[in-house]
């Protein structure tokens, strides 16, 4: 249920601990519904939801271009959510042959969207530059390696990425 | 070219536990790290000052052959131990950038030649 106040639109954070599973959302299809915390300015976190993912992936028996491409959208979501907002966290689905990540955060918002998917431009503070990061190409890559991307992102409160990759087609049509 | 053969031509030291069996393709420089998530190929060596974990899943998830640090720069101990358990080669050079893909380029384009 999601709360009122300054993050209303954001639904509540997971209290799970790292890397837990829960109960598969469609038992026929045997999803797994898997969630990883994230905190704001933490990259110690970052790379766990991706890393979980490459792995279950890989046991399903995707192909490694499908899991590169996974791993590129979670990783990059995972970090736009340290670099820009207060805390968050990445929660992906496998059903069937269709991967969902979805990837929310208490931070700024995005002002202007377009503005964000261009290549190049970025809000991010120079301590993100000196690790490397920052250099305005997060949502741009998401997108090219993702089958579709949606952003929902409200200034003030946050943002939520929904990703979603087929997994049975080792290229998309944004691949060159 | 493997990244052993790589180690030995350049005198590069090898600061971890990683593949050194595994083969070379190309090289990618970049200290930004959605740069080489865009535009780093599978099989290259990756050139960059960047030393933090970070660096490893960058490495892990684009199926890179190995990373070399320049300028010497110190190696956080935790990047050393994650990429060894991804069986990702970390090397050091006290070169500079430049210097260090000009080494490699020649390399591996008389590799090529051969």
């Amino acid at each position: 249920m999601a709360s009122s106040g300054k993050f209303g639109r954001i639904r509540p954070l997971t209290v799970m601990a790292q890397g837990d599973k829960k109960e598969g959302l469609d038992g026929k299809t045997g999803g797994q519904d898997i969630y990883f915390p994230l905190n704001g300015g933490d990259f110690s976190d970052a790379g766990a939801g991706s890393k979980s993912l490459r792995s279950e992936l890989a046991a399903l028996g995707v192909p490694a271009q499908v899991i590169r491409r996974a791993a590129i959208c979670a990783f990059e979501a995972e970090i736009n959510v340290i670099i820009h907002a207060v805390a968050g966290s990445l929660h992906y689905l496998i059903e069937g042959e269709t991967l969902t990540i979805t990837v929310t955060d208490m931070g700024p918002g995005i002002a202007d969207i377009g503005l964000a998917m261009k290549e190049g431009y970025t809000t991010a503070p120079d301590w993100a530059r000196e690790f490397g990061w920052g250099s305005g190409m997060g949502l741009p890559n998401i997108k090219k390696n993702a089958d579709a991307l949606v952003i929902d992102s409200v200034p003030g409160e946050g943002t939520t990425l929904e990703i979603t990759i087929n997994l049975a087609s080792p290229s998309n049509a944004r691949q060159e | 070219m493997t990244v052993q053969e790589l180690i030995g031509r350049l005198g590069l030291e090898l600061k971890n536990n990683g593949c050194v069996e595994a083969a070379i393709n190309g090289c990618y420089a970049s200290d930004m790290l959605s740069d080489v998530l865009a535009n780093g190929k599978e099989g290259n060596i990756w050139i960059t000052r960047q030393t933090h974990p970070n660096v490893v899943a960058v490495a892990a998830i684009k199926g890179l052959s190995g990373i070399i640090v320049t300028g010497g720069r110190q190696i956080e101990a935790e990047t050393l131990e994650k990429a060894a358990s991804e069986c990702i080669p970390v090397m050091s050079t006290p070169l500079q950038t430049y210097d260090m893909v000009g080494m490699v380029y020649n390399l591996l384009l008389k590799n090529e030649e051969r």
